[in-house]
């Protein structure tokens, strides 16, 4: 295709992005008529999957060799113009995003009508689409940010759509804050480029070259914006109290989408415009670690909450620690010259975060139906509900399965691609990145199997046994929309995890145009079986697994046809000898959690407990108390938050001085500063 | 240009800047007015001056500005508004007058020494004037800060416009229209600042400040 389609398609994004925009507006229009969350919902399912379909065709053209294209439009801030277009990268996440939202708007289709105000949803829903999506066209510093505040100030409006609950309210503050800061960074770093390259195009960034330590000091500042908006420890204390506050199409978006426009963000920095050069080493070695402080953080505070949203939430932020790691080994790799090994990260921090987005998207589109379904949001009251919700129940198991990292499934692929990626660290010539990484390939390790205690705990607790509450007792299947568009995010999880070249095929022209070096393309065979390093002797084939896996449990299945009897008998649950079989004596989701949170809680969440046990005689009930504490709240958010409360009610005093000691100020302002350029001479 | 223009510009600056520090150390109301109507007459020689070595016509129209303005109808005006409002005759100072003194000349050094330097590459009668220019601006200021009175504030107020001005004229002259629209806002200032004088008396009976602050249930 030549470079005119390239623009063309480009044009056509930008107008994609300009017709979610009219949504937006349009919503307000359609007021309190029922059926307007269908409308908007069902021209957000269309839009993003034609912009999906660009994107993918965008993609395609530039892995055939057609250059990418940049649509210059006249509107734009005075400095200059709007320039807009997708390369690889861009286009990539553009699918990524655009694929995923269109599934959960139709999702939304069915979903939304139990939002009780609409108007506080719909308008904003659109615009956060087109928000992302402006992130990821922008080819130029001004409307990079312009997006990506616009992406951050719709979503807080979703965030606080249900603003009656204090709790959300509170979110969004902490939310808000939290956006402002990680833009204000971002606001520094593209200052600190722009400088040096005497201009805010991404052209011209890229063709300035930028002294090394302005490179690291940029990147520093890149990693503190964009990892606040993945939700990178510790700058992830807004993450898991916004993702739950929103409504769960929102949530599924935010954690599975948004979080990903971050990584693009990252990687669009650190790989494509300001290129850390030497000093990608300890950068890189910062980056592993900090990846994995969050995921192994993420992960046990996953096991210990009990809301469902929150869980799914704190388990997007391991997600995203296991994506940064893989960006750190990257930018280690790269700086001492393994392009092989560089080309693997970078391809498994893709990968992973599309395959993230699969399941977290199917995962919360699930949470929600439960919500719906129940009423509650604590695991503790579910249960029970895979004989009640057998859709929803498919969706949630298979994504569960997923993010667990169970072969044959999405979730296996990607963490496999980054052991083998961590394994190949041994050969660095760096004495601190070895002793780095296979440490914090570990705590990646131990991230993984906890993640799987907390999906068995999910699952286990919220589906298994028998209902814990009336309302889970009384559940119902959600509508045809909600649990369809579910499965059909679980089907995703399978066909990514059972032939994983469909996505590594695309990502490949990613890796290639940024890395480039020649990098090995893991996919090799006819069988296409994933060989992710040639020095190594692994290898993996989801298909043979899937194959096989389906033949034994086929055979199984059929073997307990033939073999048992086939009547069916209906028993009451057995009790243990107890004599009452009241609900409450099944595990409970605290309890499953104890044995780690005993490990590891003390050390990491100052957890402590306290049982109360009358003496004998006493008719009063033995209580247990459970406190424990996110550390970095504590010890770096509240005293932030403190002294910023401290020196504004010092500064308080400044709003009753006499007019004679403003004019003294003025003046004692100005001759010191006269002072200074005296001496500054 | 000669040598001896540069000698009477700087003499003329030289006079505006003695003429600020006679503004500090005035302690009766009528005295501070007739000063400071002697302090726009010097603004507008000085000004003058500058238009007849820079052959620049447009600065006549502002010396005379300056002259019909400044050194006429605000200090008859304000002379006419203490009378008439029977403010108290004398001028309170904050901290004696031999200290503020001493500050002003701190300011005048300062601002030498800042000036000198920094305009070393601007045209050589850029350089003293403002300097001489910038020492009138922290005069005015000091001025501001160190009266309880707020006559005596309009007054430092607009010695500091004077500053302005002649910084303006010092380096090449500022276009007309910028030189009738400062001197417009100055006259709205001062009818504003007039009209609120009456208001304070009206209210307070008093044009002193810290009845203001009373007022807010604060004490100096």
């Amino acid at each position: 295709m030549p470079a005119a389609g390239v623009q063309a398609l480009n044009g056509l994004a930008a107008g994609g992005v300009g017709a979610l925009l009219a949504l937006g507006l349009l919503a307000p229009a359609l007021g309190e008529r029922r059926g307007a969350h269908r409308v908007i919902y069902l021209a957000c399912v269309l839009v993003s999957a034609a912009l999906a379909g660009l994107a993918f065709t965008t993609l395609a053209a530039i892995g055939a060799g057609a250059p990418a294209a940049v649509v210059a439009l006249p509107v734009g801030l005075p400095l200059g113009q709007t320039l807009l277009g997708w390369d690889a990268l861009g286009a990539a996440f553009a699918i990524l995003v655009n694929g995923v939202t269109a599934v959960v708007s139709a999702y939304a289709i069915g979903y939304g009508s139990h939002e009780e105000e609409q108007q506080r949803v719909l308008p904003f829903y659109p615009a956060f689409l087109a928000g992302m999506n402006l992130v990821l066209l922008a080819n130029d510093a001004f409307s990079f940010l312009v997006g990506w505040e616009f992406m951050s100030l719709t979503s807080w409006a979703l965030v606080v759509s249900r603003h009656r609950d204090a709790g959300n309210r509170h979110a969004g503050m902490v939310y808000l804050a939290m956006a402002f800061g990680g833009t204000l960074s971002l606001l520094m770093f593209f200052g600190l480029l722009a400088g040096h390259a005497g201009g805010y195009g991404f052209d011209q960034i890229r063709a300035a070259a930028l002294p090394a330590s302005t490179g690291a000091a940029a990147l520093l500042l890149a990693l503190a914006g964009t990892g606040s908006k993945a939700g990178l420890f510790p700058l992830h204390a807004w993450l898991p109290l916004a993702h739950p506050a929103a409504p769960s199409h929102v949530s599924a978006l935010m954690s599975g989408v948004m979080t990903k426009v971050a990584v693009y963000a990252f990687i669009r920095f650190a790989f494509d415009l300001a290129d850390p050069g030497a000093a990608g080493d300890w950068l890189g070695g910062l980056l592993v670690m900090l990846g994995a402080a969050t995921a192994v953080y993420g992960v046990l505070a996953a096991l210990i909450e009990t809301d469902i949203k929150r869980v799914l939430a704190y388990s997007t932020i391991e997600n995203i620690g296991l994506v940064f790691g893989a960006l750190g080994l990257t930018l280690a790799f790269q700086s001492k010259g393994f392009a092989a090994a560089a080309g693997l990260g970078l391809t498994t921090a893709l990968l992973h975060s599309v395959n993230h987005a699969a399941m977290k998207s199917a995962l919360f589109m699930g949470a929600g139906s439960l919500i719906v379904a129940t009423g509650e949001r604590s695991l503790d009251r579910y249960g029970g509900l895979a004989r009640r919700m057998p859709r929803t129940t498919a969706a949630m198991l298979v994504g569960a399965l997923a993010i667990a990292a169970l072969p044959p499934l999405n979730g296996f692929v990607s963490e496999w691609l980054l052991f083998q990626a961590v394994l190949a660290s041994p050969t660095l010539p760096d004495w601190f990145l070895r002793l780095v990484v296979p440490a914090c390939g570990a705590a990646f390790a131990l991230a993984a199997a906890v993640a799987a205690a907390v999906f068995v705990r999910l699952f286990g607790i919220g589906f298994l046994g028998r209902a814990r509450s009336a309302s889970a007792a009384q559940a119902t299947e959600v509508d045809a929309f909600a649990s369809t568009a579910a499965l059909v995010a679980a089907a995703a999880c399978i066909v990514l995890g059972a032939w994983p070249a469909l996505a590594i095929g695309p990502l490949q022209i990613v890796v290639a145009a940024l890395l480039d070096a020649d990098v090995i393309n893991p996919v090799s065979g006819p069988w296409q079986s994933l060989v992710p390093l040639p020095t190594s002797a692994s290898s993996y084939n989801g298909l043979v697994i899937l194959v096989f896996l389906a033949a034994s449990a086929t055979c199984a299945a059929l073997a307990l046809r033939l073999l048992a009897s086939g009547a069916l008998r209906r028993a009451p649950a057995w009790d243990c000898g107890f004599p009452d079989p009241d609900p409450a004596t099944q595990y409970t989701a605290a309890s499953f959690a104890q044995p780690l949170k005993r490990v590891f809680g003390p050390a990491l969440f100052r957890a402590r407990e306290q049982v109360t046990m009358p003496p004998p005689g006493d008719g009063q009930a033995a209580t247990i108390e459970v406190e424990w504490h996110d550390l970095p709240w504590r010890y770096l958010y509240r005293p932030m938050a403190q002294g910023v409360l401290y020196l504004a009610d010092r500064l308080n005093v400044l709003q009753f001085l006499t007019i004679r000691r403003y004019l003294l100020m003025v003046f004692a302002a100005l001759v010191t500063l006269l002072v200074v350029v005296a001496a500054w001479h | 240009m000669t040598a001896l223009d540069f000698d009477i510009a700087h003499l003329l600056a030289g006079l505006l800047v003695l003429v600020s520090f006679m503004l500090l150390y005035q302690d009766r109301m009528f005295a501070l007015l007739n000063v400071f109507a002697l302090h726009a007459i010097a603004l507008s020689l000085a000004v003058g001056w500058q238009a007849w070595i820079q052959r620049a016509p447009h600065l006549y129209v502002t010396a005379a500005i300056a002259l019909t303005f400044k050194g006429l109808i605000i200090p008859v005006a304000l002379h006419r508004i203490v009378v008439r409002l029977g403010i108290h005759r004398s001028v309170e100072t904050v901290g004696g007058i031999g200290l503020t003194m001493l500050a002003g000349i701190g300011l005048v050094a300062l601002s030498i020494v800042v000036m000198l330097p920094v305009t070393a590459v601007a045209s050589s009668i850029g350089q003293e004037d403002l300097a001489f220019a910038l020492s009138v601006v922290l005069l005015g200021l000091l001025m501001m800060v160190t009266r309880r009175n707020a006559v005596s504030q309009v007054v430092g107020f607009m010695s500091l416009e004077n500053g302005l001005v002649l910084a303006a004229t010092g380096a090449r002259g500022m276009p007309l229209v910028v030189e009738i629209s400062v001197g417009f806002s100055i006259l709205i200032a001062f009818f504003v600042i007039g009209i609120f004088l009456f208001r304070i008396r009206e209210r307070f009976d008093t044009v002193d400040l810290q009845a203001l602050d009373m007022s807010r249930g604060e004490q100096e």
